[in-house]
């Protein structure tokens, strides 16, 4: 048993959802914990863009804005080729509790197929660089 | 039949496992689709050896059979079962927990540190 669709966790912070807030949607608050740059454009469809150091990178979109309880957005699945359309969906929930503050973060989609992936999965692509290279060859051939 | 997606990234698992599995797929993915022969010319293992291994790999889906010139089989790498695997390793490289820490640090720390 084991291929998580869903994960989820839920740490109590002794600090108001203000501060959380500004620690999830802030370019300086973003950097001082998920990245070690980032850049955000606040608003629904807007972007997010995190870098690490020595390298790499992710973009996010922006999905849902409801300050200051729920901040959404999603991002590429780790290791599927770049232009891979799936993407997994991540919320930050925050409630308060007493002065501190209850944050709640679901990332949810990593087992989502296109209709047609079961399919794929043993069909192959024949796609991809072998059709690009014999249109290729049929465009070279044909000048 | 639903997609049974953690089964297809076990048998990927499995197939991976195997070092000379493991070469066979490289081989394919550096040089493109190939014959069990030229695998052999290309890999410190025989031809036999090869064509057990291209055997399991194609039932798992990893390679697919195609028919190659002078009528000799030719395999080329088939990427889908690799996506599924790939998506059930993402799920476990998410690592929520050390963010989280990371996060509960950073509005532990000095006020005056942040501007």
């Amino acid at each position: 048993m084991g291929f998580p669709d869903r994960i989820e966790r839920t740490v109590e912070l002794a600090h108001p959802r203000a501060s959380v807030w500004a620690a999830l949607t802030t370019a300086e608050g973003l950097a001082g914990w998920f990245g070690n740059e980032a850049q955000i454009d606040l608003r629904v469809g807007g972007s997010v863009r995190m870098t690490w150091t020595g390298g790499p990178s992710a973009d996010m979109r922006i999905e849902r804005i409801e300050e200051p309880s729920v901040f959404g957005f999603t991002w590429h699945i780790y290791g599927l080729p770049e232009d891979d359309p799936r993407r997994t969906y991540v919320e930050f929930t925050l409630e308060p509790v007493g002065k501190g503050t209850r944050l709640t973060v679901v990332e949810s989609g990593f087992a989502q197929l296109p209709e047609d992936g079961y399919r794929k999965a043993f069909d192959g692509n024949t796609e991809g660089w072998a059709s690009e290279l014999s249109d290729l060859v049929e465009y070279l051939n044909a000048t | 039949m639903p997609p049974d997606i953690e089964a297809i990234a076990e048998q990927v698992f499995v197939a991976l496992a195997d070092p000379t599995r493991r070469g066979i797929l490289a081989a394919l993915a550096s040089g493109g689709p190939a014959t069990a022969t030229d695998l052999a010319e290309r890999l410190p293992i025989t031809r036999q050896a090869i064509a057990k291994h291209l055997a399991l790999l194609a039932e798992v889906g990893l390679v697919t059979a195609e028919p190659g010139e002078r009528r000799r089989v030719r395999y080329r790498l088939n990427s889908g079962p690799m996506q599924v695997a790939q998506q059930f390793l993402a799920s476990l490289a998410r690592d929520w927990d050390d963010r989280l820490d990371a996060l509960t640090r950073q509005l532990e720390r000095p006020r005056a540190v942040r501007p």
